[in-house]
């Protein structure tokens, strides 16, 4: 009975926004009344969903070592959008902790970028995936750590530390998949090809955006293309992968607009606590 | 997905090419303390052997450093040697540090 108070504000959510015919202020606004919050959302969702994502290999990896280290970025992934998350509840100021947000949002309240809720695919996939995000996402944090919010500045230095270590592990995983053998090449070649696309999403910015950088809590994520590509191609270089070309860029997931996968996931990762709401264990 | 053994020779899979070689895998606690055989993982290079036992040994605990030696190079003593160069010498009581005492005040040995 102790999950009572979540039910009902998991509930109160859902139907205020059937009856009355509309979602949230947060769910398609593209400006929101709280754009520090959505910002933060933004952040979080990343992580909580490329978490996820990756902890859908738990006892899948090709090898027992990497399947730990999978694991472990993972957790460190889920861990730093449990922090976002709370941040973000605390900013929205409407009670939601970090479990309200993560568990009784639906998929169009997700603010992640497109990238991170692809299927995993096979191992070269999720390691390019992760590859990709990793270069991306070590130069937000970096950015992040002098962020005017001194509790976002602590997250991020926190983070960072986990996500350097990341890029150092997907790295050397993208150099040992195209610089290994004519199946590993074809492989890590073919999910780069394919994911390649939704990486443009990570570099567009925002009123969001702008909003967070204006007020010295954001990164201007347009400016971190260049760096990116150099990072990305020196690696892709050495392993005689070929950069792809820019091309057609999917694009929404920052203002709610998903793939159909991610709902899907939403209804695996949120299924136990909406079926026990507020459950600890 | 891991059933998945497509060979790049086209035949059956080699051990060569399903098994990475063996690293043994030392742990540091603390500045000063002696780096502890932790146990080994498998790795392809240095590098990677270095991440991974990171990963698996490293990520709890207070590890401050980390070696990775291929286990091939470590030389090993047989299980025949264990006479010629373990036996101890207990007919010589005064050769363990056992056989002295410790003096008044050095209690901090």
């Amino acid at each position: 009975m102790s999950g009572n108070r979540e039910q009902g504000t998991g509930n109160r959510d859902f139907n205020d926004g059937w009856v009355a015919g509309a979602r949230p202020a947060t769910a398609t606004s593209g400006v929101a009344a709280n754009p520090f919050f959505e910002y933060l959302l933004r952040l979080a969702d990343d992580r909580l969903v490329l978490g996820h994502r990756l902890s859908e290999w738990c006892g899948h990896a090709p090898i027992l070592e990497e399947d730990i280290a999978l694991a472990n970025i993972a957790l460190d992934l889920i861990g730093q959008a449990s922090m976002l998350l709370k941040l973000a509840g605390e900013v929205e100021g409407n009670g939601r902790n970090e479990d309200a947000l993560a568990y009784f949002r639906d998929a169009i309240e997700f603010r992640n970028a497109q990238l991170v809720e692809l299927p995993n695919g096979d191992f070269a996939v999720t390691i390019v995936r992760q590859f990709l995000f990793d270069a991306w996402d070590v130069l937000v944090l970096e950015r992040l750590t002098a962020a005017s919010n001194q509790v976002l500045a602590g997250i991020a230095a926190k983070a960072l530390k986990e996500s350097k270590y990341h890029l150092r592990h997907t790295a050397e995983w993208v150099r040992m998949l195209g610089d290994g053998t004519a199946e590993s090449h074809a492989r890590a070649q073919r999910a780069l090809d394919d994911l390649w696309p939704y990486t443009a999403e990570l570099f567009l910015g925002d009123a969001i955006d702008a909003a967070a950088v204006a007020s010295g809590s954001g990164v201007d994520v347009e400016a971190l293309r260049p760096r990116w590509g150099q990072t990305v191609e020196q690696v892709l270089a050495e392993a005689t992968l070929a950069v792809p070309k820019d091309g057609f860029a999917p694009r929404g997931g920052r203002t709610g607009r998903h793939t159909e996968h991610l709902g899907r996931m939403l209804a695996d990762m949120q299924s136990l606590a909406r079926a026990h709401p507020g459950a600890p264990w | 997905m891991t059933n998945d053994s497509v060979s790049a020779t086209g035949g059956a899979t080699t051990a060569a090419e399903t098994q990475w070689d063996l690293w043994e895998v030392f742990t540091q606690e603390g500045e000063g303390a002696p780096h502890e055989h932790a146990g080994s993982v498998h790795a392809t290079t240095a590098e990677h052997a270095m991440q991974n036992a990171r990963d698996v040994y490293a990520r709890r605990g207070k590890v401050v450093s980390l070696w990775v030696v291929p286990t091939g190079a470590i030389v090993a003593s047989a299980p025949s040697d264990a006479g010629p160069l373990f036996d101890p010498g207990n007919d010589k009581a005064y050769r363990h540090p056992q056989f002295y005492k410790t003096p008044r005040g050095a209690r901090g040995l």
